[in-house]
């Protein structure tokens, strides 16, 4: 199955565009074999294919035609790692050369030593990160063998307090907004830090408990709506009944 | 072949007991779903793209693909004792060799694919129950897939071609007996992934049998399609 | 759904919380998640049920069986729990042999039951070396915590709803055929379960699976009313975290009153 290569802003965009509501974008739901649409001029996009003179779904998802590329935005499925995503995950062992970490993907990540913002000692490296601890961490190299994280850069590094939860992978684009629109909301009414990983795993950290239930109970909310537009007004709303 | 035969259910030979399709059943799997031809009720979970262990059993160059499919003890009227039996073991293989075709292991080097098949109450069919289920269960899951499988039981009661036989047409016994022809394909494309036979048939009539259960996995798709398309179009899923 | 373990953090906020009486679903520490009973999961069971208890969903199924009694109990019919906990219901269940926590989920559930003296075993007596023996399955289908609580209000729903099967004239069961002949149960008697979980200092009831998760210890009690008195009849401690007795004794006076409420809401769908 070939497709155009496509960033992760593909699902940004099909956030850009739920919000305007265009009327030349068609969408709708499709299954893995069905046909989106049928002509020679359209590409296959990402999760799409050409068969003869039709574009197929290779995906269950929602099929979005606006344009000559055809796309496919996925709804369900696991966190297909990349490099650049910032993912968060817990650390589960120590090895001479670094750490072993659950990023909550189909290959394991591993943080080299040298890749942790400071310079750690070989015999305190569990006086860094423990097993159990949390990270939040870029993805720079992805192999079959594993995925390679560092902690070198803006907002990553090891996370204290707070506590994480998941939502499905596909659905981080929805959590994050237009340019981040969602989280601020969130993070604006409950006053918590948040960061959003890309492989569904979000990390909380507010003043109070309920400040943090609260953002939790926000996020959730938005993670479940799949179709639905004018999603910021929405939450906006909730939390003028949540008061 | 006679057009004209009774069913003890009344049934058409074209006619597949009532179908039941719901998906998302199980939150704690990637992808779930149930699928039931009238009594035969399955249910099925999908677990992957994960990591395989122990890391020998990985294959570098392609993902796996792994089945399980068995019974519920009290599924039947003879209670089957827990654990495995070789009957569930040999449909848990031919069903992973149903699915596979639809899917591209290839994309999933080192890693596994778990598919989970129960069956929560059986009246013959149960590994076409259990593939239908599978099938969405694996698009729930956001897999890439060539196509969604169907699967239906074609058989013969004598010299009569029926589709979705019960227990008892399974048990039928005069003239040319029973024959059970249970199939599998590719919705959208003429690739056949399960084939499996027991009675007397005879040759020439295979193409009629095929071409009664190809018709028949088209109610099944329908069925499918919609199963999957209801998580979504109520604006919200599971 | 993701197989990651509990994190650090996490525990440590869920243990503030608890501390502050606070859980993510909004509930009080002793509060249960809603319930929910359906039977004829299948129609080839002599009993069946389903329950769902906020996401967890298990279904119990009940066969009976003509067998010789125990030798030590020549009197009486048997009872058999048995269980599986299937990898479909969660990504830490693992095909293969049992592990420990599929051993004990049926066993709890059976001391639950048989020490309740709710099945009355000289009932299931046809003839002199000839008795049934009941046969209880219970699969989770999705875990989301408290499942031996969950599998014991299921395995009651089953056995209430259970009926006799046919006897042909020749001695041989016909399972195809039911009669409408409830099993030999006191109607008196319902036994329940309660799972105390606790984390630093807190103690919760039905714990979500990533409440579950963040616990260090555990105790089940299992716990009936007979002769209008509040009976314990089977207890298990799991975890290494200790439970103090003033903690026990408060316990005690929770699970009656936990026991009290249960009762009457199973009352709508037993």
């Amino acid at each position: 199955m070939s497709y155009i290569e496509n960033e992760n802003n593909e699902a940004h965009e099909a956030i850009r565009d739920s919000e305007d509501s265009s009327d030349f974008m068609k969408r709708f739901v499709v299954v893995p074999g069905e046909t989106i649409i049928e002509g020679e001029d359209y590409l296959p996009g990402e999760g799409t294919r050409r068969e003869g003179s039709k574009i197929v779904s290779s995906k269950f998802g929602l099929a979005e035609i606006a344009g000559r590329v055809i796309k496919l935005i996925p709804i369900f499925g696991a966190f297909i790692a990349r490099r650049n995503n910032v993912v968060i995950g817990r650390v589960t062992d120590i090895t001479y050369s670094g750490w072993l970490v659950d990023i909550d993907s189909s290959t394991s990540g591993f943080l080299p030593i040298d890749e942790s913002p400071r310079f750690v000692n070989r015999n305190e490296m569990d006086q860094y990160l423990a097993i159990g601890d949390v990270i939040a961490a870029k993805i720079w190299s992805v192999k079959t063998k594993g995925i390679d994280l560092t902690l070198k850069g803006k907002g990553l590094g090891k996370l204290e307090g707070g506590f994480i939860f998941r939502v499905i992978p596909s659905r981080v684009p929805r959590v994050i907004g237009r340019e981040g629109s969602m989280v601020n909301l969130i993070k604006d009414k409950t006053g918590c830090n948040i960061t959003v990983g890309q492989n569904g795993w979000i990390w909380i950290r507010g003043e109070t408990i309920d400040a943090e239930i609260k953002a939790r109970k926000a996020i959730e909310l938005v993670s479940e709506k799949v179709h639905v537009g004018g999603l910021t007004d929405k939450i906006e709303a909730w939390f003028m009944e949540e008061k | 072949m006679s057009k004209e035969y009774k069913r003890s259910d009344g049934r058409k030979n074209n006619q597949l007991r009532p179908i039941v399709a719901k998906v998302g059943i199980i939150p704690n799997a990637d992808g779930s779903a149930m699928f039931a031809f009238g009594g035969t009720i399955a249910i099925a979970a999908v677990y992957g793209p994960r990591q395989l262990h122990p890391q020998h059993m990985q294959n570098p160059s392609t993902g796996i693909l792994r089945c399980n499919y068995d019974l519920l003890s009290f599924s039947v009227y003879d209670r089957k004792k827990p654990g495995p039996s070789r009957r569930s073991n040999e449909i848990s293989k031919v069903t992973e060799w149903a699915l596979a075709p639809a899917l591209d292991l290839k994309e999933f080097p080192a890693q596994v694919v778990d598919v989970q098949i129960y069956i929560l109450q059986a009246d013959a069919g149960t590994r076409t129950a259990g593939i239908n289920a599978a099938s969405m269960a694996l698009a729930h899951a956001g897999l890439p897939m060539k196509d969604l499988i169907c699967s239906v039981a074609v058989g013969k009661n004598d010299k009569h071609l029926i589709v979705d036989l019960t227990k008892e047409e399974e048990d039928y016994e005069e003239g040319e007996g029973a024959t059970d022809f249970a199939m599998a394909k590719l919705a959208n494309h003429d690739e056949l992934t399960l084939l499996q036979m027991d009675g007397k048939i005879q040759p020439n009539i295979v193409k009629d049998a095929l071409k009664l259960g190809s018709e028949a996995c088209k109610e099944v798709y329908e069925a499918q399609k919609k199963a999957l398309k209801e998580v979504v179009n109520g604006g919200e899923e599971k | 759904m993701s197989g990651m373990e509990m994190s650090n953090l996490t525990i440590e906020t869920l243990d503030r919380m608890f501390a502050d009486k606070k859980r993510f679903d909004s509930r009080g520490l002793l509060d249960l998640r809603n319930i929910e009973v359906t039977y004829d999961v299948s129609d080839k069971a002599e009993g069946s049920a389903r329950i769902k208890m906020g996401k967890t969903d298990v279904v119990v199924g009940i066969k009976l069986q003509v067998g010789e009694p125990y030798p030590d109990s020549p009197e009486k019919g048997n009872l058999m729990v048995s269980g599986d906990l299937l990898p479909l219901a969660s990504p830490r269940f693992e095909s293969g042999p049992p592990g420990f926590e599929a051993i004990e989920l049926p066993r709890l559930v059976d001391r639950a039951i048989r020490e309740s003296g709710m099945i009355k075993f000289e009932d299931l007596v046809i003839e002199k070396g000839k008795v049934w023996t009941i046969i209880i399955d219970i699969y989770p289908i999705n875990d989301d915590g408290n499942l031996i609580d969950a599998s014991t209000i299921c395995a009651l729903a089953a056995l209430k709803s259970a009926v006799f099967p046919e006897i042909d004239k020749e001695g041989k069961i016909d399972y195809e055929k039911k009669t409408d002949k409830k099993l030999p149960l006191s109607k008196d008697i319902l036994p329940l379960s309660f799972s105390f979980f606790k984390l630093g200092n807190s103690i919760i009831l039905d714990p979500t699976r990533e409440e579950e998760e963040a616990c260090e210890s555990r105790v089940t009690f299992g716990i009936s009313k007979w002769n209008s008195q509040y009976m314990l009849n089977s207890c298990q401690k799991k975890g290494e975290a200790p439970f103090t007795s003033e903690e026990i004794e408060k316990i005690m006076e929770i699970i009656t009153k936990k026991f009290d409420e249960v009762s009457k809401k199973l009352k709508n769908f037993l």
